[in-house]
């Protein structure tokens, strides 16, 4: 039996909100019995693009989440409900049933990751079906990947016994640890999104004159014991990225020409740039 | 075979008599046969009771044919009896419509050849035939003629799939689509994905790696937002006139945009509308009517703005709006005067830069340059793809721009945020930098260019004392002196690519005060280093893809169906490829588009033009009024809204309330801001509703194969996925019932329905030679095979750079504005790359705004404009919205409303985003997404606030393009929650030798709103400014923090 997979790239989404729009436009105003009801004009996000900004001006990044249903193995909202409103599909795909949930406003809490929205309109609780009666119809991905210009999404069908080691082949990473660790939806690049980063660069002034410098070494220490390393580019900069998002104290250590340079100590709290070192 | 030429039409001399009189009886049989298997055609005969006759002129014979309650009657006609009267007054008498041949010969020679419309064409115009009667039952009857020829129907098109369902093709601004429809409602709309039929595209061999692109379209997102757009709310669907407006009494235009509507026929619509026509013509006399239109329109060659647009006006002679190069600014009316490309506006050509970029260069720079949000233009994300090949190629990447950008954000590299309205200053300290350390190309300078001396010395302080140093520049730009000796020597170091705006000639840069001179650097670096050499170009892989160039299928700009020489570029290809009446304008008043509000608010005005062919055609100044011409008392509006996207806008709501306006008609879509002041409403359909055909980004003219913007050139049968929604009818349609009118139906549609037009179009390309009309009507797209390697297109420049003779395949310069010989050099007069302009030292050698070569200019609104800065301290810029076209895709209730980076919704209201730096935002206590008021001495407008360390303290972006006009209070003189940031941008041109815009040159202050309405203008509040810190309502704010910039307060 295949599962589908679909894989969300971060470090190839901009926020184009392609994935949103082509939701909206399969699912407004059109039924797709039995999966769901139509969509309403406004306020659903069966894809909802998180963003993520860091550090501060001049020194930042900016990502973004794209946040669909999971469709995740042995799914809370599955097992939270009794009377079978939500069910998981053989091919992995989680289905509300309209019919069976209508009315049932309390299936919203169902999922711990607010991917079900309410339908005021015909008052059924509602997600992200993968576009099941497309992929039935023949399709070969739901319509938010068709839409996707970047590469960002990509869907696919496995064995179910290839599945495990093309998700660790492909550093494939679910959103949250679910039970038995996977869900239809994996991530790629998922630290990009989560972890956190130390900037800094490093310059000299010779004669008056300001200039960055390049290809210094910077060393990152926690605890006494070296996390990264780093050399400054031609703009005299680095950046320790892949930070875990927890407090901790950093020591940053500056060597240029086999001297250390500047040494301090940094706080991270977030992402942030900590300083020119001035060498 | 000129020989079989003559002998036909001798035969035809002796048998024309009986061939015609057989001819015209089977005609009454075909009208029969054709009404019992086509529904449609009995139904149509249906329509009409009159008569018809066909006759020639010369033998005196003929055939009426009279239409009855959907039957048929026929019988000859001999003009010898009955009648002595000379022959034109015979033929009108017997029939309510004739149509004249001058002998029988010719007549059965172009009945023959219905379908060449060569020969069609060259009788219509030397009179070898005639029409004659109503226009309603004229036109009628060609078209039924044509039925029976089967160019009035469309046969099967579409794809039918399960459930009922078509698959249609369309196509738009953002991509091609699919759209599926079931019931006569559009379900679906997706991009399109290639069939295995579909020719295979290019593949690029760089450094070991091999690279094609993906088959299928790409398309933006606002495309998919489509749907909600053809059935928004704020469609116009009925004709509508404004309560308080009478044609014949009071017409109360200082209600304009005040009173409601009411909902009129469209008979009523059409008879105001022609009538105010006629009367401007009879009591005010030619240039009394105004038309001008968006930049944009829906897509296709009959739709764009540049087509039926163009023939109906100048059927009734019309006063046009000429547009200022609005993309451009900076490249037409700086750069072009140092390398030419008039064509193109000044802007460069990118031939074969994709395939040279990925083998050759080692750095891109982006400067003002983000295609990631503004996909060129109508590049949708094509260009992604091969950005991310040269990601994948360790191709180096640096963004100057102020706000971090989403192609800086995808790709990386480093940013550097340069005050805006400062980049002059960077660039000519980049070009210090690779003077003092000899980091140029020396021999490309002394070999290709010309007055770099001059330059050098003024950037070297000679000319004027002042070293032009990173140092310098770091003053005007706050980017650190020592990040712009690195650049400069990176670039000088590395073979690099320059991306100047989303496509290579663009960019915010260019909109602003001192964006002539940004421009003008720009091309000045390039040649600096080497332009045209391997790896050394303009262009951020958005164009110049190896798609085939040689295959012809005309682009928008190409004119269409407007049979327009002077106004578009029909002449060069498409007029002779498409036979069509020609239209001209006899009216030669025009009016700038920029000065719009003048006409009515100040009676005069005056201008540049907007002239591509040669670099001299932008300095003959022209005046409003013109010399015998009537003032403008109507305004024919087209199109989008201005109040969005023409800067210091609230000019315009203003100048709709002055009486010396006394009519004005708006035909469009959707219910935008400025369509609320007008007096008559016609609405008008999507191009869903009606039929066009139109290639993916070709816009033809001024923007030569833009199509290499596309990894697959795609041409789309624009299908009519559905009937108009309402009472809409299509532009063309609504002309042709106005033309009709005043009895130019004929001259204005030649007898052809659109889907006829779209037929002689599809005629006209290359198309027919690879697929037939049937074939092309059911699948709706063709993909123009990548052609073979050797057949690319060179690069661009590389001949110049090389000293040979232009390669490229474009027809400019024009072979008059070579200097030396043909194909020789470029179009400059030297024929050099000049760092100091010939142009401009022969039309104004000493205008301080434009020098005869680029300098550093401080902007005349800018952040060294003391007294404005003490009131209004923050700059912003308002680049193109990345979630809509201009207003084209913006609100109207659409999913669009729904995305978090395009309007925010706030107390059931969705407003439009100010981005600002956190310290800025709290110097003034705002928090995130709270409203705010942003204003200055032009305007207010209310927005939601997005707080982002993406932009320096002391600069805000709100994009330009809200479709919304919504005055808390009296129009024109009170905020707009609507989002129209154009009612702060200076309606100022760059110099004042120009007609241009500069929106992105624009001091504002920003508050909370408190919700109140306000009623005049806003008064900037008091800032006790102190060191470090700013008293805002007795609250002390520290801003100011350590090795960083300034908050702004």
């Amino acid at each position: 039996m295949n599962k589908w997979l679909m894989i969300i790239d971060i470090e190839k989404c901009e926020n184009c909100n392609n994935c949103f729009l082509a939701c909206k436009d399969e699912h407004y105003q059109n039924d797709w019995k039995p999966y769901t009801l139509s969509q309403p004009l406004h306020g659903h996000r069966w894809m909802n693009i998180l963003t993520r900004e860091q550090g501060e001006f001049p020194y930042i990044s900016v990502t973004y989440l794209p946040k669909p249903c999971f469709h995740c193995e042995d799914a809370a909202c599955v097992r939270n409900t009794s009377k079978k409103e939500i069910y998981q599909r053989s091919d992995g795909i989680v289905v509300v049933d309209p019919e069976k949930a209508r009315g049932k406003r309390n299936l919203v809490k169902a999922c711990p990751q607010g991917a079900i929205w309410w339908n005021e309109e015909n008052q059924t609780p509602q997600k992200c079906t993968l576009c099941a009666h497309l992929l039935d119809d023949g399709w070969k991905a739901p319509r938010c990947v068709q839409a996707c210009p970047t590469g960002a999404l990509t869907f696919k069908s496995l064995p179910e016994e290839e599945l495990f080691s093309f998700i660790k082949a492909n550093d494939l990473e679910s959103f949250h640890k679910v039970m038995r660790g996977r869900s239809i939806v994996m991530y790629k690049n998922l630290s990009l999104y989560r972890k956190c980063f130390i900037a800094g660069s490093v310059a000299t002034r010779k004669n008056g004159v300001e200039e960055c410098v390049e290809g210094v070494t910077v060393e990152l220490f926690k605890n006494g014991s070296l996390v990264d390393q780093k050399i400054t580019d031609s703009f005299g900069e680095y950046r320790f990225s892949g930070l875990p998002e927890k407090r901790g104290k950093y020591q940053i250590r500056v060597i240029y020409q086999h001297k250390v340079t500047d040494e301090f100590d940094i706080e991270l709290v977030e992402s942030c740039f900590a300083k020119v070192s001035w060498i | 075979m000129p020989v079989l030429k003559i002998i036909i039409h001798r035969l035809l001399k002796i048998t024309g008599k009986p061939l015609l009189s057989f001819m015209l009886f089977a005609l009454g049989y075909l009208f029969r046969i054709r009404a019992i298997f086509d529904k449609e055609f009995k139904k149509r005969l249906n329509e009409k009771n009159f008569t018809a006759q066909i006759i020639a002129l010369k033998e005196k014979k003929g055939r009426i044919f009279e239409f009855k309650s959907g039957s048929i009657v026929a019988r000859s006609t001999d003009l010898n009896c009955g009648s002595n009267n000379e022959h034109h007054d015979v033929a009108n008498f017997q029939a309510d419509v004739t149509v004249s041949f001058t002998d029988a010969a010719s007549a059965v020679w172009l009945m023959l050849n219905s379908g060449n419309y060569h020969e069609q064409i060259h009788a219509m115009k030397n009179f070898v035939v005639n029409v004659e009667g109503p226009d309603d039952l004229a036109i009628w009857f060609m078209q039924s003629l044509k039925w029976l020829k089967g160019l009035s129907t469309p046969g099967a098109y579409g794809i039918p799939l399960k459930d009922g369902v078509k698959k249609y093709t369309n196509n738009t601004n953002g991509g091609p689509v699919f759209v599926y429809v079931k019931e006569g409602r559009i379900i679906r709309i997706t991009p399109i994905e290639f069939d295995d039929n579909d020719a295979p595209p290019w593949q690029i061999n760089a450094r070991g790696k091999t690279f094609t692109p993906p088959r299928r379209g790409t398309v933006n997102p606002y495309v998919l937002a489509l749907k909600s757009l053809i059935y928004s709310p704020d469609r116009l669907l009925y004709p509508m006139k404004r309560i308080d407006f009478d044609p014949d009494g009071e017409r109360n235009c200082q209600n304009r945009g005040i009173s409601g509507y009411e909902r009129i026929s469209w008979d009523e619509a059409l008879d105001i509308v022609s009538k105010e026509i006629q009367r401007m013509k009879r009591d005010y006399g030619p240039g009394s009517i105004m038309n001008g239109s968006g930049s944009h329109h829906t897509w296709g060659n009959l739709g764009y703005w540049l087509s039926t647009r163009n023939r109906f006006m100048n059927s009734i002679g019309y006063c046009p709006v000429v547009h200022n190069p609005d993309s451009w600014e900076g490249w037409y009316w700086g750069a072009m005067h140092h390398w030419g490309n008039s064509m193109r506006n000044g802007a460069s050509d990118t031939y074969g830069t994709v395939e040279d970029c990925l083998k050759e260069c080692e750095m891109i720079v982006f400067w003002s340059s983000d295609p990631e949000s503004t996909s060129g233009v109508y590049g949708a994300f094509e260009g992604t793809v091969r950005r991310q090949w040269a990601k994948e190629l360790g191709i180096e990447m640096v963004h100057i721009d102020p706000y971090y950008n989403h192609t800086a954000a995808l790709l990386g590299g480093k940013w550097i945020a340069p005050r805006p309205d400062t980049g002059n200053a960077m660039s000519l300290a980049i070009a210090y930098v690779w003077i003092t350390e000899d980091l140029y190309d020396k021999e490309y300078v002394a070999l290709r260019t010309t007055g770099f001396e001059k330059w050098r010395d003024y950037i070297l302080g000679l000319e004027d004392g002042i070293e032009k140093t990173p140092e310098w520049q770091e003053k005007e730009t706050e980017v650190p002196a020592r990040e712009i000796r690195a650049l400069a020597r990176k670039w000088g170091t590395r073979k690099t690519y320059l991306s100047p705006g989303g496509l290579a000639g663009f960019g915010g840069a260019c909109r602003s005060a001192t964006g002539i001179e940004w421009a003008r650097s720009m091309v000045c670096l390039m040649a600096m280093q080497g332009l045209g050499k391997p790896g050394i170009n303009m262009g951020g892989l958005q164009q110049g893809t190896p798609v085939d160039t040689h295959f012809f299928f005309p682009g928008y700009a190409e004119g269409g169906l407007s049979g327009d020489l002077d106004g578009t570029s029909l002449r060069v290809n498409l007029y002779q490829r498409m036979p069509q009446l020609p239209s001209m304008n006899t009216v030669a008043q025009m009016i700038p588009r920029l000065r719009i509000p003048e006409v009515f608010l100040n009676g005069s005005c005056e201008g540049y033009p907007t002239d591509p062919k040669t670099i001299e055609g932008q300095f003959k100044k022209f005046k409003y009024p013109a010399p015998g011409y009537s003032p403008v008392k109507m305004y024919y509006k087209y199109g989008g809204s201005h109040f969005g996207t023409m800067p210091e806008s609230n000019r315009y709501v203003k100048a709709y309330q002055s009486d010396n306006l006394e009519f004005v008609v708006n035909q469009s879509i959707w219910f935008e801001g400025e369509s609320k002041f007008a007096d008559v409403i016609l609405p008008a359909c999507t191009n869903f509703e009606r039929w066009d055909i139109g290639e993916t980004a070709n816009s033809g003219g001024y923007s030569h194969h833009q199509f290499t913007q596309w990894n697959h050139r795609i041409i789309t049968m624009q299908h009519k996925c559905i009937e108009p929604l309402g009472e809409s009818k299509s532009d063309y349609q609504i002309f042709l019932e106005i033309a009709k009118r005043l009895d130019l139906g004929a001259p204005f549609s030649e007898g052809s329905s659109e889907l006829e037009w779209c037929r002689r179009l599809f005629n006209a390309s290359d198309l027919p030679k690879v697929i037939s009309w049937q074939q092309f009507m059911k699948k709706g797209y063709y993909v123009v095979p990548a052609p073979d390697e050797s057949l690319r297109a060179p690069v661009s420049y590389r001949w110049f750079a090389e000293g040979r003779k232009k390669d490229l395949p474009e027809l400019s310069p024009l072979p008059s504005d070579y200097t030396e010989k043909w194909k020789s050099g470029l179009q400059t007069q030297s024929g050099k790359l000049e760092f100091e302009s010939s142009s401009l030292k022969r039309f104004a050698p000493d205008d301080p705004e434009r020098p005869t070569i680029s300098k550093y200019i401080p902007s005349w609104e800018g952040h060294g404009c003391k007294d404005l800065v003490e009131k209004y301290p923050l700059q912003m810029i308002s680049p193109h919205p990345r979630y809509s076209f201009h207003t084209m895709f913006d609100a109207k209730d659409g999913f669009m409303n729904d995305v978090k980076d395009h309007r925010i919704l706030k107390k059931g209201h969705y407003y439009w985003i100010v981005r600002i730096n956190p310290l800025d935002a709290a110097a003034r206590n705002i928090r995130q997404h709270d409203l705010v008021e942003i204003f200055n001495d032009r305007g207010s407008v209310i927005c939601a606030a997005q707080l982002t360390h993406r932009l320096p303290p002391g600069v805000v972006h709100s994009c330009e393009g809200s479709a919304r006009y919504e005055p808390v209070g009296e129009p024109g003189n009170s905020a707009d929650k609507g989002g129209c940031i154009n009612l702060l941008t200076p309606g100022k041109s760059i110099i004042k030798r120009s007609h241009s815009s500069a929106p992105n040159s624009c001091l504002v202050q920003i508050r909370l709103w408190k919700n109140e309405m306000s009623e005049g203008k806003s008064g900037a509040i008091q800032i006790e400014r102190k060191s470090g810190a700013v008293q805002i309502e007795g609250k002390s704010v520290t801003v100011q923090i350590e090795g960083k910039r300034e908050a702004i307060k």
